[in-house]
């Protein structure tokens, strides 16, 4: 929607809609963009680059303990499974969480802290209060133990870490949503008589959505790290499946003889979590201006 | 014999993501010892910038170049630590928001102590003695209480008094008042004004009044620059300037006062239009889009600053037309 | 100040309350803690069996159970372990003191290094120095915990053979002090226990260091756009004086508040780092009683956890109003 309006003086000046704003200002964010097609490309070898590999990760070769060759690029393990297609495997399943995660948390945190904020009072206090039962534990531990008690397939860990870390969105959202409240839109949709739930879903949600989305991206990060993480306290993804995190728990007893397992998942766990780190960085600096003068 | 404040032909540029934006583009004036000279223009025309540059206080991007001079020394090019020694000792400065100004963590007392001391070799004890002094000029009561207070136990007013008190603190020889009334409530605007003339004649400064509010210039300034798009437009008296205004900005600019000497059913004349942006300034004069008299050659020439008088010059091709015109018949 | 503190510690006891049922609820009826005895061969005997159910309170429905536990707790008493051979309340509190010293340095360090590099980075904005902070910044947050605790271990190793002499050792990369020391004054005992807290500090702080780094360079950056130094710089004091005096005190007091909230993170970045680094402290008993449903086990660590995270930031809490003038408790 953009349209042009004659302004005296002004010569013709194109309107220009929040989105295509924040999309200028992020296609300048070079690393962000580039960190975007990065993040693609890790995608698309996971899931592509899985499907055309010469073997599956549950093939056991010939060959074990190989280092990285030109038929193992990634060398293989003492058992003989190819280390390039476990980690493709692991890529996959760890980027699937990851995604679950982030949006469990976001739209059960959105839900949390919009309700507390736009209802306030008791409401709010209940709620806040809820917030920080899950906040004063340490969410490792409480991902261990709910992991080992309902864990296992990898919807039920993503389950896990986003309802855990919905806590925190919901305060994001609810300071959010306090600060929205007050102004005058809302205060005019009240007075017309919208319900509170058209008001949350059309009015607040919608202006919260640059905290939302930039949010959300980091969640992204927070997820893989999280689930690699449970993964190897041996909480997470088990055997006979396949994460990045379990992968470097089965190498860590061996990161002397044969590092090929060792390094390769944990450069792909760095590489999924800084390039999601510098798009969350990168839509933070294209929703918010202001925040980039201060921060860079 | 040297003016004591002599700027010439200042020029700030800031690079930013949409390419170099010139917030001064070439301005001059002179300030003589005990004047009071008001800038006169609307938010984005450059005035705070131009007295941002004469302290060295705008960001590490700005580039600044021209000329200013302070008893015929240069100022511009020289390193921080020198500029400090006349920042607050011979050339001090009030901001626009008083609410933001003081530092929260630390009391009123400390922070005016601090900024006697920055200048003088004193004790601590005389230095609490100035303070105390200072609160008493800009009228804050109960002093020797106040000087334990933070500056969020006080009201905007208040606060702004304190700035005014440290702006004082070492017998400036200039005072340069950016907006200092513009965020505060209209019933304590005046009584700020108070504080700021009290503090003049307790020092004798000369003040450069910064504002878009000409009813303060006119209560407060002899002599007037108006501002447009990064440059002086018209500069002269106060007294000339308000009677006989011989730039179609200025014109439009008093003719939106309400006056009291109006015939009653004499209506305001807004100036239509908003300033131009300075990354896409017209050709020409910048005042043009919005202008009744603009003719080609206000596209083809920026106009000059032409004497028109004694002390008194306009940035207008047709100046002369402006010869006892009123706002309403310019702008209708 | 006292009244408001004694005051947030009594609401949060029912925070607490609340949120040991709940995990309560969800543990006591996740699976049999007697299953290993279940499934011995030969079978143990169904009256041994009956005998420590009825030890561990497995006779009762479990919000019986959890009403046991509560009175129990009340008295300072943990509950039984599954291991009829280990008393829980021995046991976590030594091991709370291996885990705290090694929490609260790595805090102290990552506290020290992100002050450092995140106010220096903020003066120096785009300088190298800037550049690189934030390079190594990003990587760290970017590195998972685990495997960067392992890279240290492994290095440490690396250093420790790089001589020639398998007997030498620069670098202690298991247990949280030797089990056998030579000569146990109390120095050489003090010694062994700091040489062994080196890599696992490092690598408990360095991840903490990267956020908090970046964090404490953006509330430098914004303190130093502030009118407030602006005007510290028109009273006419030198750079270095407005930095110290006007920037860093105030730019410093939102990294309380950080900080205390990130304590749980670095209690739960403890458990790895004790696993990896072979620690006998909080982190490795979490994890054995998870694997063994030692439930009272496991509640008594989220209790202590808990509450160590609560007087943390009710700490950080004071000290914020400390800091802060505009902020009173009353």
């Amino acid at each position: 929607m953009s349209e042009t309006k004659e302004r005296p003086g002004m010569g013709e000046i194109k309107e220009r809609t929040q989105f295509q704003i924040v999309r200028t200002r992020f296609l300048r964010h070079r690393l962000a963009v580039g960190s975007l097609i990065a993040f693609g490309l890790i995608v698309l070898i996971a899931y592509g680059g899985a499907a055309l590999w010469k073997y599956s990760h549950t093939d056991i070769t010939p060959d074990n303990s190989q280092p990285p060759s030109l038929a193992h690029p990634f060398g293989t393990d003492s058992i003989g499974h190819d280390g390039l297609a476990q980690v493709l495997r692991g890529m996959q399943q760890s980027i699937k969480i990851a995604l679950l995660v982030a949006l469990i948390a976001t739209g059960v945190g959105t839900a949390w802290g919009a309700v507390a904020g736009y209802f306030g009072r008791h409401v709010d206090n209940l709620l806040m209060r809820l917030a920080d039962l899950v906040i004063i534990l340490p969410a490792i531990a409480v991902a261990a133990a709910m992991a080992a008690v309902g864990g296992g397939s990898w919807w039920s860990i993503a389950l896990i870490i986003g309802s855990l870390a919905s806590a925190s969105v919901s305060r994001v959202i609810r300071g959010v949503v306090l600060s929205l409240r007050e102004q005058d839109f809302i205060e005019a949709a009240k007075a017309l008589g919208a319900s509170d739930l058209r008001i949350i879903t059309r009015h607040l949600v919608p202006n919260a959505l640059g905290p939302l989305i930039v949010n959300a991206t980091i969640l992204v990060a927070v997820g893989i790290l999280a689930e690699t993480a449970l993964s190897f306290l041996g909480f997470g993804v088990r055997t006979p499946d396949i994460s990045l995190g379990l992968l470097i728990n089965q190498a860590e007893g061996a990161v002397n003889t044969r590092p090929w397992l060792f390094y390769f998942p944990g450069v792909f766990i760095i590489l999924i979590a800084l390039t999601i780190n510098f798009i969350g960085d990168g839509l933070r600096d294209a929703f918010d201006p202001r925040q980039t003068r201060m921060r860079r | 014999m040297t003016s004591l404040l002599e700027v010439e032909n200042l020029r700030v540029d800031f690079p930013t993501e949409d390419g170099v934006i010139t917030a001064v583009r070439g301005v001059s004036y002179t300030l003589e010892r005990g004047e009071a000279l008001g800038i006169v223009g609307e938010s984005g025309s450059g005035k705070s910038v131009t007295s941002l540059a004469i302290l060295g206080l705008l960001p590490r991007t700005a580039r600044v170049s021209g000329s200013v001079r302070f008893e015929g020394s240069e100022l511009l090019g020289r390193s921080d630590n020198e500029l400090s020694s006349y920042r607050g000792r011979h050339i001090a400065m009030i901001f626009q928001d008083p609410l933001a100004s003081l530092n929260p963590v630390y009391t009123i007392g400390d922070q005016i102590i601090e900024a006697v001391l920055a200048h003088r070799d004193v004790g601590k004890d005389a230095a609490r003695r100035r303070a105390l002094e200072l609160l008493d000029i800009v009228g804050i009561p109960h002093a020797a209480q106040r000087m334990h207070n933070y500056p969020h136990e006080m009201s905007g007013g208040m606060k702004q008094r304190v700035v005014i008190a440290i702006a004082m603190a070492n017998d400036p020889d200039v005072i340069i008042a950016d907006e200092p009334t513009t965020a505060l409530d209209v019933t304590v605007q005046a009584q700020v004004l108070e504080a700021l003339e009290a503090a003049r004649e307790a020092t004798g400064a000369a003040l450069v009044l910064i504002t878009h509010d000409l009813g303060v210039i006119a209560g407060h300034a002899d002599r007037l620059c108006v501002m447009y798009a990064g440059r002086l437009v018209e500069q002269g008296t106060v007294e000339e300037v308000f009677y006989t205004p011989r730039m179609p900005y200025t014109l439009g600019l008093l003719g939106s006062l309400p006056r009291i000497d109006a015939r009653t059913h004499e209506r305001l004349t807004p100036i239509v239009g908003a300033p131009p942006s300075l990354l896409d300034l017209p050709s020409g004069c910048p005042f043009r889009p919005r202008c009744p008299l603009a003719q080609p050659i206000c596209a083809a020439e920026e106009p000059a600053l032409f004497g028109v008088g004694k002390g008194h010059s306009a940035a207008c091709h047709f100046h002369e037309k402006l010869i006892n015109a009123a706002a309403r018949e310019i702008f209708q | 100040m006292i009244a408001y503190a004694i005051r947030r510690l009594l609401v949060s006891i029912p925070v607490l309350i609340v949120s040991s049922f709940l995990v309560f609820a969800m543990i006591a009826n996740s699976g049999d803690p007697l299953e290993a005895l279940r499934v011995t061969n030969p079978p143990t005997p169904p009256e041994t069996i009956a005998l420590e159910a009825k030890r561990l309170y497995l006779d009762l429905p479990w919000y019986e159970r959890y009403w046991v536990w509560l009175t129990n707790i009340v008295q300072g008493d943990f509950g039984p372990s599954v291991n009829a051979r280990e008393d829980i309340n021995a046991e976590i509190w030594s091991r709370m003191w291996v885990t705290l010293r090694l929490v609260l340095l790595a805090m102290l360090v990552a506290l020290i290094l992100a002050i450092l590099v995140g106010v220096t980075s903020a003066v120096k904005q785009y300088s190298k120095l800037d550049y690189t902070a934030t390079f190594f910044g990003f990587l760290f947050l970017a590195t998972p915990s685990f495997w960067l605790a392992i890279l240290l271990k492994e290095l440490g190793i690396f250093a420790n053979q790089a001589d020639g002499d398998p007997e030498s050792r620069i670098f202690f990369t298991y247990g949280e002090r030797s089990v056998f020391l030579e000569d146990p004054t109390a120095w050489n005992q003090a010694v062994d226990v700091a040489g062994h807290m080196i890599l696992p500090t490092i690598s408990l702080s360095l991840i903490t260091f990267a956020s908090w780094s970046r964090f404490q360079r953006a509330s430098m950056l914004e303190v130093l756009s502030s009118d407030y130094i602006r005007l510290a710089r028109a009273k006419g004091l030198r750079w270095r004086k407005v930095l110290t005096r006007h920037g860093l005190r105030t730019a410093l007091i939102p990294l309380t508040t950080i900080s205390a909230l990130d304590f749980a993170g670095i209690l739960g970045g403890a458990v790895i780092t004790e696993t990896i680094f072979g620690w006998h402290g909080m982190g490795q008993y979490l994890i054995d009683s998870i694997r063994t449903r030692d439930v009272y086990a496991l509640m008594a660590w989220l209790l202590l956890a808990g509450a160590i995270v609560i007087i943390v930031n009710l700490i950080a809490d004071l000290l914020y109003g400390v800091l802060d003038p505009r902020i009173r408790h009353e």
